[in-house]
């Protein structure tokens, strides 16, 4: 099992599509069992056995996983029993637990995952590619993960691992490769390595940590939830809760986190404050103004910052200009227009500051969003939101898929502006981060919140124990755990 | 960047060049296939289109097919397939036409309450697929083709004498009256060559306003953000529902201003005879010019072209439907190489940006060695 970290935008994600044969190298040789090989498309990768798992899963959420199995595949076992016979038996052989016949939608990320693999291997992978496989997962289904790929290990199958986070790394690779702007900079050997030389291989400079230095708590609320209470309609017709009695206040200067299991309504938490979803009870209210069903646009413009869980979908235009990505959002506030119209120049100008300000790697405004890389993304949507002095930042896994030199920035930013009284919500699965950056922490389980922690005293393993349900109340940290 | 924009500008003109030379080329193994001349057909066009008479009928044709393809346009821009423009033009050329007649006024106001008529008329048409759309999630696709078909019978019924419709003497035509001179657009003569609708240049006009609202205000910011993503600029603060029902609404008023070249400039009443399929060939001018008014502009000239300078193969032993098999192969061709273009725009794009920031790595390394 061999590791490959790296910041982002140092080239790991290109050099994985070349191994993947989605982008073609300009020199150099690719050598599989001893073979050299040259791959003009993926499928030429996949006949050599060399398989990739995506950061973002490729599934069909209304097909069966027996239909997202085969689809693309249909000639290797038909699309029938046969197909569904080697899916139990792939899926025994190596402890995956996949229902051929379950609706992905139905699923959890962990079973999507391993739905994902199976893809894989049921397409004969030796060589298992995994980008950034535990970006979404919570440290219980981290540890069930990297079960599975041990097994996959034990059969003699080769595994690339693309990870940030580095205590994984240590703990599950063989091997370790360190590439920063597209070289390798070193390997290391993870049985005498600690994460900070390898962080440190990484950006070539030392570690961050997420820590809190002073708490910035003032009294003054900002953001107070009553009561709040959200319905969805299932397709069958069924009235479901997606959120129940949610009652919550973050003050001036409060880092206010919420750990849980994606799926259990964080992301229509969010929603709701953004008005993208008109709660069915219960009062939102900012800066002491109602703001329970007001639009989203003048939700913005009264200060609500908003860095999205997945900024593909809702935080940027991938097609358009950075420029045009700096407006969006913000299309009625300065510099971005005056009176109705666009102020291009003043847009412009302040998409060069951001790119400056916030060390946006690019060679410049004009080039599309899509063509930089993940942090960079994430920096610029950071730096366009805290540009319009936001009273409340609503931050859901803002450092998800981003390296360890932009992350700090992000952190730092953060930070600061807490300092200066912006009131955060933090949503994230990276559980490090949620106790080192909150004030408070909350837990969300079904749609409701069960538990409150002090970020001061507990463990992530705590944690996680809440966020599957086990623990509810007020979570308090067992000392001798330590030991 | 001007680099990128250079880029972008190559990359923009080569889908239609690319798309144009398929089509040409498609055409030209039809016409082999049909054992006749690949070639003269295109010569006989462009010697027709010589003439100054055929020039203003391709000038005021392409009047026309400009505003209905701005309509098609407003649309794309945001997702929004509105296939009723045809629908929609008709309707409003009648309504306009049965208003203008009845009344009498003086000119500029008589021609403005004709245009006024007009817009509201396609835009109520189109407002109807908007409505549906935002309550009851209607496809706007399906909507307008059926609103077409109820604006053919609509029209149908309207025209009946024992309605609104006149029956001219020793005609078979059914008209809805003359309007009286006062709401004549004055046209612009070419001498020999006839006139040019004074509609036409309010057309070409209006492709200005149109890259304005678009590029230069928040509405048109917003309109092309839902169009990029509707999940992005729901999140961004664009009320989805109102989008879609005000772009449905300018997209019909603009169709319902699509009659008005002919309306005004030419027949001064709504006949059976009224051309038809207008809003199809704006769909086709739409996509080839790419929803750009320069764009929208030379693609409705081309297919006006095809359309006006045709009528010459027929002298020749052609059958002048050659046209129409071009312009079929031209929307084939359209799609496939727009898609094709943009892919390898990205990819360029996204390899390009790599490459700079690898070089400005190397220096700064260099400069920190030196």
């Amino acid at each position: 099992m061999h590791a490959l970290v790296g910041e982002n935008g140092a080239g790991k994600s290109t050099l994985m599509k070349i191994l993947y044969g989605m982008q073609k190298p300009d020199e150099g040789t690719i050598t599989i069992d001893g073979e050299q090989a040259a791959f003009h498309s993926p499928a030429d990768a996949i006949a050599r056995g060399i398989g990739m798992v995506h950061q973002h899963f490729m599934l069909a959420d209304n097909l069966t996983v027996l239909e997202n199995v085969v689809l693309g595949g249909e000639k290797l076992y038909g699309i029938g029993n046969k197909a569904r016979d080697k899916i139990k038996e792939i899926s025994d052989a190596y402890g995956l637990n996949v229902r051929p016949d379950a609706l992905v939608e139905n699923l959890g990320v962990a079973d999507r995952q391993r739905v994902e693999i199976l893809k894989v291997l049921y397409r004969g992978a030796r060589t298992l590619i995994l980008d950034e496989p535990t970006a979404v997962l919570v440290p219980q289904e981290v540890d069930a993960l990297f079960a599975n790929l041990r097994e996959l290990k034990a059969e003699g199958l080769t595994v690339i691992f693309i990870s940030h986070k580095l205590g994984e790394v240590l703990s599950v690779a063989d091997d370790i490769t360190v590439i920063r702007r597209g070289t390798t900079v070193g390997t290391a050997d993870p049985a005498n390595t600690t994460p900070k030389q390898l962080a440190e291989l990484m950006v070539g400079s030392e570690l961050p940590s997420p820590e809190t230095r002073e708490s910035t708590v003032t009294d003054v609320p900002m953001l107070r939830i009553d009561d709040l209470q959200l319905n969805a309609v299932d397709p069958d017709g069924a009235v479901r809760e997606v959120l129940a009695g949610i009652s919550l206040t973050i003050h001036k200067g409060e880092d206010r986190g919420i750990a849980g299991v994606e799926g259990n309504g964080q992301a229509e938490l969010v929603e709701a404050i953004m008005g993208m979803r008109d709660p069915d009870g219960g009062v939102i209210t900012l800066d002491d103004a109602d703001i329970s069903h007001a639009p989203t646009r003048k939700r913005r413009e009264s200060g609500i910052g908003y860095i999205p869980e997945d900024r593909h979908r809702h935080g940027l235009l991938l097609e358009a200009p950075l420029w045009e990505n700096r407006i969006l959002g913000h299309v009625t506030e300065e510099p971005n227009s005056k009176r109705g119209l666009l102020d291009l120049k003043a847009a412009r100008a302040d998409t060069e500051r951001i790119v400056r300000e916030y060390d946006v790697r690019t060679p410049g405004i004009e080039v599309t969003a899509a063509s930089l890389s993940g942090g960079n993304q994430q920096k610029l949507i950071v730096g366009r939101e805290m540009s319009h002095a936001p009273k409340l930042l609503i931050a859901a896994h803002p450092t998800r898929g981003v390296d360890v030199g932009a992350q700090a920035q992000i952190w730092d930013q953060i930070r600061e502006a807490r300092r200066e009284g912006l009131a955060v919500l933090l949503i994230s699965a990276d559980l490090d981060e949620l106790i080192g950056l909150s004030d408070t922490l909350r837990v969300m389980y079904r749609g409701r919140l069960v538990a409150d922690a002090d970020p001061a005293t507990i463990t992530p393993e705590e944690l996680g124990s809440a966020m599957t349900g086990a623990a509810t109340g007020h979570l308090e940290h067992a000392p001798e755990d330590e030991a | 960047m001007k680099k990128f924009d250079k880029d972008r500008l190559i990359l923009g003109l080569a889908g239609p060049a690319l798309a144009l030379v398929v089509a040409i080329a498609l055409t030209s193994v039809v016409l082999l296939a049909s054992g006749r001349d690949p070639i003269e057909p295109y010569t006989l066009m462009i010697e027709n289109a010589a003439y100054a008479d055929i020039q203003v009928l391709i000038l005021n044709q392409a009047g026309t097919y400009y505003l209905a393809a701005l309509a098609v346009a407003v649309g794309f821009r945001m997702n929004l397939f509105n296939i009723g423009v045809d629908g929609q033009y008709r309707l409003a050329a009648m309504m306009a036409a049965l208003v203008g007649a009845s009344v009498d006024l003086p000119g500029p106001l008589h021609i403005a309450l004709i245009v006024i008529v007009a817009m509201l008329t396609g835009a109520f048409w189109a407002g109807i697929a908007g409505i549906l759309r935002t309550i009851r999630g209607v496809s706007e696709v399906v909507s307008t083709i059926m609103l077409n078909a109820i604006a053919t019978s609509l029209i149908a019924w309207l025209i009946l004498p024992d309605n609104f419709g006149v029956q001219p003497e020793g005609s078979n035509d059914l008209t809805t009256g003359e309007i009286a001179e006062s709401g004549w657009f004055p046209s612009v003569s070419m001498g020999d060559g006839g006139e040019i609708y004074g509609f036409t240049f309010v057309a070409f006009a209006l492709g200005i306003v149109y890259w304005f609202v678009l590029n230069r205000t928040r509405f048109g910011f917003d309109l092309r953000a839902t169009g990029a993503s509707q999940t992005a600029a729901a999140a961004s603060g664009v009320d989805a529902k109102k989008m879609i029902l005000t772009a449905m609404l300018i997209s019909g008023g603009v169709a319902g201003l699509a009659g008005m070249p002919t309306l005004l400039g030419d027949t001064h009443t709504y006949s059976l005879s009224f051309p038809t399929g207008i809003g199809f060939t704006g769909i086709t001018i739409a996509l080839l010019g790419r929803n750009n008014p320069v764009g929208i502009l030379f693609s409705a000239l081309l297919i006006a072209f095809l359309d006006k300078a045709s009528a010459v193969l027929d002298q020749y032993g052609y059958e002048k439907e050659i046209a129409t098999i071009m312009q079929g192969l031209i929307v084939i061709a359209v799609v496939v190489s727009y898609e094709l273009v943009r892919r390898y725009g990205l990819r360029r794009q996204q390899q390009k940006v790599g490459e700079e920031l690898a070089a400005a790595a190397r220096k700064n390394r260099e400069e920190v060695a030196a």
